[in-house]
């Protein structure tokens, strides 16, 4: 991965020290990445890691290290309804997380 | 720091964070027409949650001499029962004139049904033939991108509605640019666990540039912080970003869409 530019069209206004990017991020971003991985060891301790929401997570996480641009869109798309007919009936007032496929 | 919040549920909300948003820069408050946590009975409910935020909040803002505005419409999540919304939607027009209400909203769909599509749709057509704007609130989660969806193609559809005057709410990476390319504006809403978080958000405003987007905190009785929208406007700083441009999407930018309805009348634009 080159640190010699940006990724084309960002960002708009160049920050004066690119390398402040790591220093701002990495501790906070190490941590979230850590309650993932013991995220999905407690539901395998639990025996729930069957779950459709694990299943859509661990799917998700393979976007992480693909090496390919825009991920955190094409995460948010992998948890998405795919379909694109409104629905009969509500079934209930909130969202889960991830789309649940027929029969899951 | 100056910054509008364009979209608070400060009914949910104590004095303590009217003086906490006033003390971080906060120059006027948004309200949006919300779910109350639970689904009211009647229009009447309605009627008194309308008095409630266009002449009890404001003047509880002012007390900290904080402008407030609001938005009016019955809130998807109420919106399956066809009959009470349509009792709701005859209320509306007789608080239009208020001095402090901006237009329709928040609107649009939470689980993405066909009454939830039917009273959006009635909902575009009061904004319509009042001539308000309207401030759209997208669906929670794995809703979020079919509704998008859903929702821009009532809006493009409709021949009344000009993109310039609709704010779409919530968007996310995989919603903002659909938002912003058919000329809408685009809401990034920041919250602890779920929509954006202020890095988040700002890698956005990289990506799709800072026009025609606003960022609000969207705080209300859930898991939500007042203070969201100071907080990016320190990730822009720590990032290196100028005070001009954090002003430009924290205050300017919510200033000249808010200031399409004349009864805004907070600061110009400049």
């Amino acid at each position: 991965m080159s640190s010699a530019a940006p990724s084309p069209g960002t960002p708009t206004v160049l920050p004066a020290d690119r390398q402040k990017i790591v220093d701002l991020g990495f501790v906070p971003v190490r941590a979230k990445l850590i309650e993932v991985a013991a995220f999905l060891d407690r539901v395998e301790r639990y025996g729930v890691a069957s779950d459709y929401r694990c299943v859509a997570m661990r799917a998700a996480l393979s976007a992480l290290a693909d090496g390919k641009p825009e991920r955190a869109r094409r995460i948010l798309e992998s948890f998405s309804d795919p379909t694109t007919e409104p629905d009969a009936v509500s079934t209930g007032k909130a969202a889960y997380g991830a789309y649940r496929p027929p029969g899951a | 720091m100056r910054y509008i919040e364009p979209h608070g549920h400060m009914v949910s909300r104590t004095t303590d964070d009217y003086q906490a948003m006033v003390i971080a820069g906060c120059q006027a408050v948004c309200e949006p027409a919300f779910w109350a946590g639970y689904d009211r009975s009647s229009a009447d409910g309605f009627r008194d949650y309308f008095r409630q935020i266009t002449e009890y909040e404001p003047a509880r803002a002012a007390k900290y001499k904080l402008p407030h505005y609001c938005w009016l419409c019955i809130n998807p999540k109420e919106a399956e029962d066809l009959a009470l919304a349509r009792d709701v939607l005859a209320l509306i027009p007789e608080f239009l004139a208020k001095p402090t209400v901006l237009g329709i909203g928040e609107i649009g769909l939470n689980r993405n049904t066909k009454n939830e599509m039917k009273v959006l749709e009635m909902h575009v057509d009061l904004a319509v033939k009042h001539n308000q704007l309207i401030l759209v609130h997208t669906p929670h989660l794995e809703d979020k991108l079919k509704g998008t969806k859903l929702i821009s193609d009532v809006l493009k559809s409709h021949p009344g509605v000009k993109p310039e005057r609709v704010i779409i709410d919530h968007v996310e990476e995989h919603t903002i640019k659909r938002v912003l390319d058919q000329g809408f504006w685009a809401g990034i809403t920041l919250y602890p666990d779920s929509k954006s978080s202020p890095p988040r958000a700002v890698d956005m405003i990289e990506i799709c540039g800072r026009e025609r987007i606003w960022m609000n905190s969207a705080c209300d009785w859930g898991h939500s912080d007042p203070l969201s929208v100071p907080k990016a406007c320190l990730e822009m700083r720590a990032r290196g970003y100028s005070e001009e441009f954090i002003d430009q999407v924290v205050y300017q930018n919510p200033v000249r869409f808010l200031s399409q309805c004349p009864k805004f009348k907070v600061g110009a634009a400049g």
